[in-house]
C-alpha cells in the first residue's frame, strides 16, 4: 500500500510540475501585457518602469523559478487589470461557481435518478425508450447552444427569468449566496439547469444500467416472493444498492461541471471563476490565467488521487496490478 | 437477432448497407449529412451570395427578418441577415464547410498519431506501453474541454492551433482502442506467423495488425467528429477558437449572440440549429456503425 500511495504521490507531482511549466512558458511567452496596460502616447521610460514593476525584465528561467516559489507560497502574482492578488480574485469568485456546480449537481440528481429508474424499470415501455432517446440528446446538444435557446425561450419570449447576472447576494458567514433569495433563485435556476443537462443525462443512463442489473438479482426476486410492497421494493432493496456507483460517479464528476462552468457562465454572465478566466484571456491578464489553470489543475489532481487511493482501500486489486 | 445465420460471412461493407437499410431514422441522418457535406463543399456555387465578400454586402440590409428581400431586390434572405447585411444561409453554408473541415481534419491526424502510439504499445510492451498508457490515462481524467481551453489559453488562438488542440484531446481515446483491441490481436497465429517469418517490425505493425483493428477505430473516430466539432463551435463561441478571419458555426452564434435580448433571435438561432442537425445526424450514423461493426454486439 505504501509504495502504491508513494507512486502515486509522486505521478501526481509530476503532473502538477509539467502543467505548470506548461502553463507558465506557454503564457509569458505570447502577447506583451505592457503594451495593454500602458497607453500609446506613454515614453521608453514609463514601458521600462512598468516592465521592471512587473518583473517581466528578467530572463524566463528566473521568472520561472520566481514563479515556483510564489505559487508555492500561494502568491500567483497580481492582476495586470485590477491591481489585487490573482489568487484573492480567484478565491472571491469561488463561491459563485460552487453553488452553480452545486445547483447543477442537484438538479441533475433530483431529476435523473428517478427518470433512470423508470427508464430501467419499464425498459421496453415507450416511456422508458423516450427517456433514453431524450437522454441521448443531453449528450450530444452542445452545452452553449442549448443555453442560448433557454435565453430565448424562458428570458426573451416568456421573460419569466432573468438571463444574467447573479441577483442579489446574501451573506452568510462573509461569503455571499444568492440561493437565499427568490430574485437569487431565478437568477440561478437557469444557469444551472443548462450546467446540470450533461450530467443528467450520465445519471439517467447510470441509474438505468444499475437498475436493470438489480432487477436481475436474487435479493430482489425474494423480496418480492416475501412479498414486500413494490414501492418497498424499489425504494430498499433496488435504490440502496445503486446508490454506490452513483455517488462515485457524482463524485467524480463534480470536477468536470466546475470546468464545465466556463462556458456556461460566460453565457449568463454568471460572475463566477469561470467567467473571470475567459475575460482574463481577451484581456491577457496572465497571473489571472495562470492562477486559475494552476488552481484548476491542483483540484484535479486532488479530486483523482483521492478517487484512487479510495479505489485502492476498497479494491486490493488495484493495488498489486499496479506494482506489477 | 434473427438473422444470424446469414449475416456471418458477408463482408463489413454489405452488413453496413444492410444494417443502414433496415434503421431508417439511421438512414435519414446519413441523407441530411450527406446533404449537409454536399453543402458545404459546393457552397460558392450553391449559395445566392459570398458572406465575405464585402462587395456583396449591403449596410441596408442589416438585421432583416428571415424571408424578407435587400434593398435592391437582388438577394432574398431565406434566413435573414446579421448586423453586416450578410445572407445567413449563406454564412452557415461557408461556416459549415469550416467546422467540417476542422472536425474531419483534427480526427483524422489525433486517429493516425493516437492509433500509431497505441498499436505500438501493444506490439512493443514493456516500458513503452506503461509510459503511454500512463499518460493516456492521465489525459482522460481530465474533461477534455480544460484541456483544450488549457491549450489555447497558452499558445493563443488561430486555425492551426484550434486543430492541434482537438488532436491532442482526442489522441488519447484512439490510442486506448487500439490497444486494447491489438493485445487481442497480438495472441493470435497470424501475427506469430509474421513474426516467424523475420518480418520487420513496422510491417507487422501497419500490415498485419492494422487492418484487423480497423472496425473499432472507425467507430470512434465517428464518435469523435462529432465531439470535435462541438468542441471548436464551443471555444469559437468563447473567444478562443477561430479567428473573425475564418467563421465558423460557432462564430456565427456569438456573432448574434448581442442581438438575442433586442429578439433578432435568427443571426444566432439557425447557424445553432445547423450545428445541432450536424452532430445529431454524425451521432445516428455512428451509433448505427458501432453497432453493426462492434464484434462483441454480434452472435
Amino acid at each position: 500500500m505504501l509504495t502504491f500511495l508513494l507512486r502515486r504521490l509522486s505521478e501526481s507531482l509530476i503532473v502538477l510540475l509539467a502543467m505548470s511549466l506548461l502553463v507558465f512558458v506557454g503564457v509569458y511567452a505570447i502577447g506583451n501585457p505592457v503594451d495593454l496596460l500602458i497607453s500609446p502616447d506613454a515614453t521608453a521610460q514609463d514601458i521600462e518602469q512598468v516592465t521592471k514593476s512587473l518583473g517581466l525584465d528578467k530572463p524566463l528561467w528566473s521568472q520561472y523559478f520566481y514563479f515556483l516559489v510564489q505559487v508555492l507560497r500561494g502568491d500567483l502574482g497580481h492582476s495586470f487589470m485590477f491591481g489585487t492578488p490573482a489568487i484573492e480574485l480567484l478565491l472571491n469568485k469561488m463561491p459563485a461557481t460552487m453553488e452553480l456546480a452545486t445547483a447543477a449537481m442537484l438538479i441533475a440528481c433530483t431529476l435523473g435518478i428517478p427518470l433512470g429508474l423508470i427508464a430501467g424499470l419499464k425498459s421496453q415501455s415507450w416511456i422508458g425508450k423516450t427517456i433514453m432517446t431524450v437522454s441521448i440528446f443531453g449528450f450530444s446538444l452542445p452545452t452553449f447552444w442549448v443555453g442560448l435557446v433557454l435565453i430565448m425561450f424562458f428570458s426573451v419570449q416568456l421573460g419569466w427569468l432573468p438571463s444574467s447576472g447573479r441577483g442579489p447576494t446574501i451573506d452568510l458567514y462573509g461569503i455571499s449566496i444568492s440561493f437565499l433569495s427568490w430574485e437569487g433563485i431565478k437568477h440561478l435556476f437557469l444557469p444551472a439547469l443548462n450546467l446540470a443537462l450533461f450530467k443528467l443525462a450520465l445519471i439517467i443512463r447510470l441509474t438505468r444500467a444499475g437498475t436493470q442489473e438489480a432487477l436481475m438479482q436474487d435479493y430482489v426476486r425474494y423480496a418480492r416472493a416475501k412479498g414486500l410492497s413494490e414501492s418497498r421494493v424499489i425504494g430498499v432493496h433496488i435504490l440502496k444498492n445503486i446508490m454506490i456507483p452513483i455517488i462515485t460517479v457524482i463524485g467524480l464528476e463534480f470536477g468536470s461541471v466546475i470546468a464545465f462552468s466556463i462556458v456556461t457562465e460566460s453565457i449568463f454572465a454568471w460572475p463566477g471563476m469561470g467567467k473571470l478566466l475567459i475575460d482574463s484571456i481577451n484581456n491577457l491578464d496572465r497571473p489571472v490565467i495562470v492562477a486559475y489553470l494552476c488552481l484548476i489543475v491542483v483540484f484535479f489532481v486532488i479530486i483523482n488521487l483521492v478517487v484512487d487511493i479510495l479505489y485502492a482501500l476498497l479494491d486490493p486489486r488495484v493495488r498489486v496490478g499496479g506494482s506489477a | 437477432m434473427t438473422d444470424i445465420h446469414f449475416t456471418e460471412f458477408k463482408s463489413p461493407s454489405i452488413r453496413l448497407l444492410r444494417a443502414f437499410s433496415k434503421d431508417w431514422i439511421a438512414l435519414l441522418g446519413l441523407s441530411i449529412l450527406c446533404l449537409l457535406i454536399l453543402l458545404a463543399v459546393f457552397a460558392p456555387l450553391l449559395v445566392p451570395q459570398n458572406p465575405y465578400d464585402l462587395v456583396q454586402l449591403n449596410i441596408l440590409d442589416s438585421r432583416l427578418t428571415p424571408g424578407s428581400s435587400s434593398f435592391d431586390g437582388r438577394f432574398f434572405y431565406i434566413l435573414g441577415t446579421d448586423d453586416q447585411g450578410r445572407d445567413i444561409y449563406s454564412a452557415i453554408a461557408y461556416g459549415m464547410r469550416i467546422s467540417f473541415g476542422v472536425g474531419i481534419i483534427s480526427t483524422v491526424g489525433a486517429l493516425i498519431f493516437g492509433a500509431t502510439l497505441g498499436l505500438s504499445a501493444a506490439y512493443l510492451g514493456n516500458r513503452f506501453e506503461n509510459i503511454v498508457m500512463r499518460i493516456v490515462d492521465i489525459q482522460l481524467s481530465f474533461p477534455a474541454i480544460l484541456i483544450a481551453l488549457i491549450l489555447l489559453a497558452v499558445f493563443g488562438q488561430g486555425l492551426g492551433k484550434i486543430i492541434t488542440a482537438l488532436m491532442t484531446v482526442q489522441w488519447a481515446y484512439y490510442a486506448r482502442t487500439a490497444r486494447s483491441t491489438a493485445l487481442v490481436e497480438m495472441g493470435k497465429e497470424y501475427i506469430q506467423a509474421a513474426k516467424c517469418l523475420g518480418l520487420g517490425h513496422i510491417r507487422i505493425i501497419f500490415n498485419h495488425l492494422l487492418p484487423n483493428c480497423v472496425a473499432p477505430l472507425i467507430v470512434v473516430a465517428a464518435m469523435q467528429i462529432a465531439a470535435a466539432i462541438s468542441l471548436e463551435a464551443t471555444l469559437s463561441f468563447l473567444g478562443l477558437g477561430l479567428p473573425i478571419t475564418e467563421p465558423s458555426l460557432g462564430l456565427l452564434i456569438s456573432n448574434g449572440y448581442a442581438y438575442l435580448m433586442s429578439g433578432k433571435y435568427w443571426i444566432s438561432f439557425y447557424p445553432g440549429l445547423a450545428l445541432l442537425i450536424m452532430i445529431v445526424c454524425i451521432n445516428l450514423v455512428a451509433d448505427r456503425l458501432r453497432d453493426t461493426l462492434n464484434p462483441r454486439l454480434q452472435k
